[in-house]
C-alpha cells in the first residue's frame, strides 16, 4: 500500500473541444480514471484548442483526453497537435473519444492522435491504453 | 549551504524568471518529493515571503471557485499577477482524483497574469495537501502578485489553511444552520473574512446577521475582528468589497506582531517537523532491523508483556 502510493500518479487533462453539450462520455472516463488511481483535470466543455493546451502545460500532464460529438474533430484536434508542437510539448500524448468516422480516425493517426476509442469500447481497455501511453512516452 | 542569494540553479532561474512551463514542472516534482524539489525549493527561499496568500475555505458547493473566478477577474482589470492553487480531494480508495475546479474558471486563454493548477489532497487532512505550502512558495517565486489557494470543499475541521494563508476567507452560503453553528470550534475560529457568497438568494441577510453576531462578539487573539461580506459570484456582485476586506486584513498583519510571532512560530513548527520526520525515519529503519524489537513483539504477542513496556525498553535501550 504505502509503496504504492510512492509512485507518481499519473496527471490526465479531460476535455471537450467544440461546442457539442454532451459531457456525459467524457465523465464517465473522468471517472474510469480517477478508480484507476489518476489525478484527472476536468476541464469540461466548450474549451478552445487554446485554453486546452494552457491547461496541459500549467497542469504539467502525462497524457490529454480529447472527446468531441459535434464533427468538428478535423478542425480541432490538429490544431491541438500544432499548439502542442509550437510550445515544443508533442511528447503529451493525446487520446480521443467519440463520433470519428474510420476514415477520419485513420488520418488523425498519422497526424499523432495516439489513441481514439469509438461508441462502445470498454473502459477497461481506455484505462489500459491510457496507462500505457501516460508510463511511456515516445 | 545552497539556499542563499548566490546564483541559482538553471532551473530556479527559470522560475524566477516567469518561465510558465519550469514552474509548471517544478511544481510537479514539488508535489512528487522528487530529488529536484529540494534544490529548488532551497534556492528561491529567500525570494518568498512577498506576497500576499489569501485562502478560501468553506463547505461543498458553496461556490469557491466561481468566487475566486470573479476575484481574479477583478485583480487582472486591476493589472494584478494571480497565482491560483485549487485543492480537490483523492480518493481514499484508488487514490485517484477528479480536479473540477478549472471548470469554473473564466479567463482569456493568452492572459499570461494568471497560472492556475489544481492539486490533489493525496491522502492529508485538513483541506489541503502536503505540499501546498511549498507550492506557493514556488509561485511566490515566479513573481505573482497574489496567491489564492482554493481548499478542499468539506467540514467543519478543515482548518490547515490557517498555517498556510496571511488571509482567511471563509465561505459560506444562506442556510447553513442556526447562530449556535457559528459558535462551534473549527472552521469559524479561522476566519479573518467570512463571505456569505449566492447572496442574491434568500436567507443572505439572516446568514450575515448570525454571522456578524459571532463577529461583535469580540476580536480574535490577534486583535482583529472578522469582517463579514455578502457577494454573489454569479451576478457578480460584492467582489470589490471582498477584495478591500481582504487588504484591509492584509495592512493590519503587515503592521502586527501577533503575526509576526505566528509566523516565527510557524517556520519554527516547519523545522522541528522536518527534523522530527527525518529522525522518525531513521529511526524507523533501525528498530525495524534490530532483534530486540521482534524478540519483544513475540513476547506482546504470547500476552507475557505489554506493548507500552516493550516500548519502554526500546526506549530505555536507545537512550543508552
Amino acid at each position: 500500500m504505502v509503496a504504492k502510493q510512492r509512485t507518481r500518479p499519473i496527471r490526465v487533462l479531460i476535455a471537450k473541444p467544440g461546442l457539442d453539450g454532451h459531457d456525459r462520455g467524457a465523465k464517465i472516463v473522468a471517472r474510469a480514471l480517477r478508480d484507476a488511481g489518476m489525478e484527472v483535470i476536468y476541464a469540461g466543455l466548450r474549451q478552445t484548442p487554446e485554453e486546452i493546451v494552457r491547461a496541459a502545460l500549467e497542469e504539467d500532464v502525462d497524457l490529454i483526453g480529447l472527446s468531441i460529438l459535434s464533427g468538428a474533430h478535423m478542425a480541432l484536434f490538429p490544431r491541438v497537435l500544432k499548439l502542442l508542437k509550437a510550445e515544443k510539448a508533442s511528447r503529451i500524448p493525446v487520446f480521443a473519444g467519440g463520433i470519428i468516422p474510420d476514415e477520419d480516425a485513420t488520418r488523425l493517426r498519422h497526424l499523432g492522435i495516439r489513441a481514439i476509442f469509438g461508441p462502445g469500447t470498454s473502459l477497461e481497455e481506455i484505462v489500459r491504453t491510457a496507462e500505457k501511453l501516460a508510463r511511456a512516452p515516445p | 549551504m545552497t539556499g542563499q542569494r548566490t546564483t541559482l540553479p538553471p532551473a530556479a532561474r527559470a522560475i524566477v524568471r516567469g518561465d510558465r512551463r519550469a514552474l509548471a514542472r517544478a511544481i510537479t516534482a514539488v508535489e512528487n518529493g522528487a530529488p529536484e524539489a529540494d534544490l529548488l525549493l532551497r534556492s528561491t527561499y529567500s525570494r518568498t515571503g512577498r506576497v500576499p496568500i489569501i485562502g478560501f475555505a468553506g463547505p461543498l458547493g458553496v461556490g469557491k471557485s466561481s468566487l475566486l473566478s470573479a476575484l481574479v477577474t477583478q485583480l487582472r482589470a486591476a493589472g494584478t499577477t494571480v497565482g491560483v492553487i485549487a485543492i480537490d480531494p483523492s480518493s481514499p480508495f484508488s487514490g485517484g482524483s477528479v480536479l473540477g475546479d478549472r471548470i469554473r474558471f473564466e479567463r482569456r486563454a493568452d492572459d499570461t497574469g494568471v497560472f492556475f493548477r489544481s492539486m490533489a489532497s493525496r491522502g492529508a487532512s485538513g483541506g489541503v495537501a502536503a505540499a501546498t505550502r511549498d507550492v506557493a512558495r514556488l509561485m511566490d517565486a515566479a513573481g505573482f502578485g497574489v496567491i489564492l489557494v482554493e481548499t478542499v470543499g468539506s467540514g467543519q475541521v478543515d482548518v490547515a489553511i490557517r498555517e498556510i494563508a496571511s488571509t482567511r476567507v471563509v465561505v459560506l452560503v444562506p442556510h447553513l444552520g442556526d447562530e449556535v453553528q457559528t459558535l462551534k470550534a473549527g472552521l469559524f475560529e479561522i476566519a479573518d473574512i467570512f463571505c456569505v457568497n449566492k447572496s442574491d438568494l434568500p436567507g443572505s441577510e439572516t446568514a450575515e446577521r448570525y454571522l456578524s453576531e459571532l463577529a461583535g462578539l469580540g476580536p480574535g487573539p490577534d486583535g482583529w475582528r472578522a469582517r463579514v461580506v455578502r457577494t454573489s459570484a454569479t451576478v457578480p456582485s460584492g467582489i470589490p468589497g471582498l477584495w478591500s476586506a481582504i487588504e484591509e486584513h492584509e495592512r493590519f498583519v503587515a503592521g502586527s506582531d501577533v503575526h509576526r510571532q505566528a509566523e516565527r512560530r510557524r517556520l519554527s513548527d516547519e523545522i522541528v517537523g522536518r527534523v522530527r520526520d527525518e529522525l522518525t525515519r531513521e529511526l524507523t529503519l533501525r528498530l525495524e532491523a534490530e532483534a530486540e524489537l521482534r524478540r519483544l513483539v513475540d513476547q506482546v504477542v504470547a500476552r507475557k508483556l505489554d506493548p507500552r513496556s516493550a516500548a519502554d525498553r526500546l526506549v530505555a535501550e536507545e537512550r543508552r
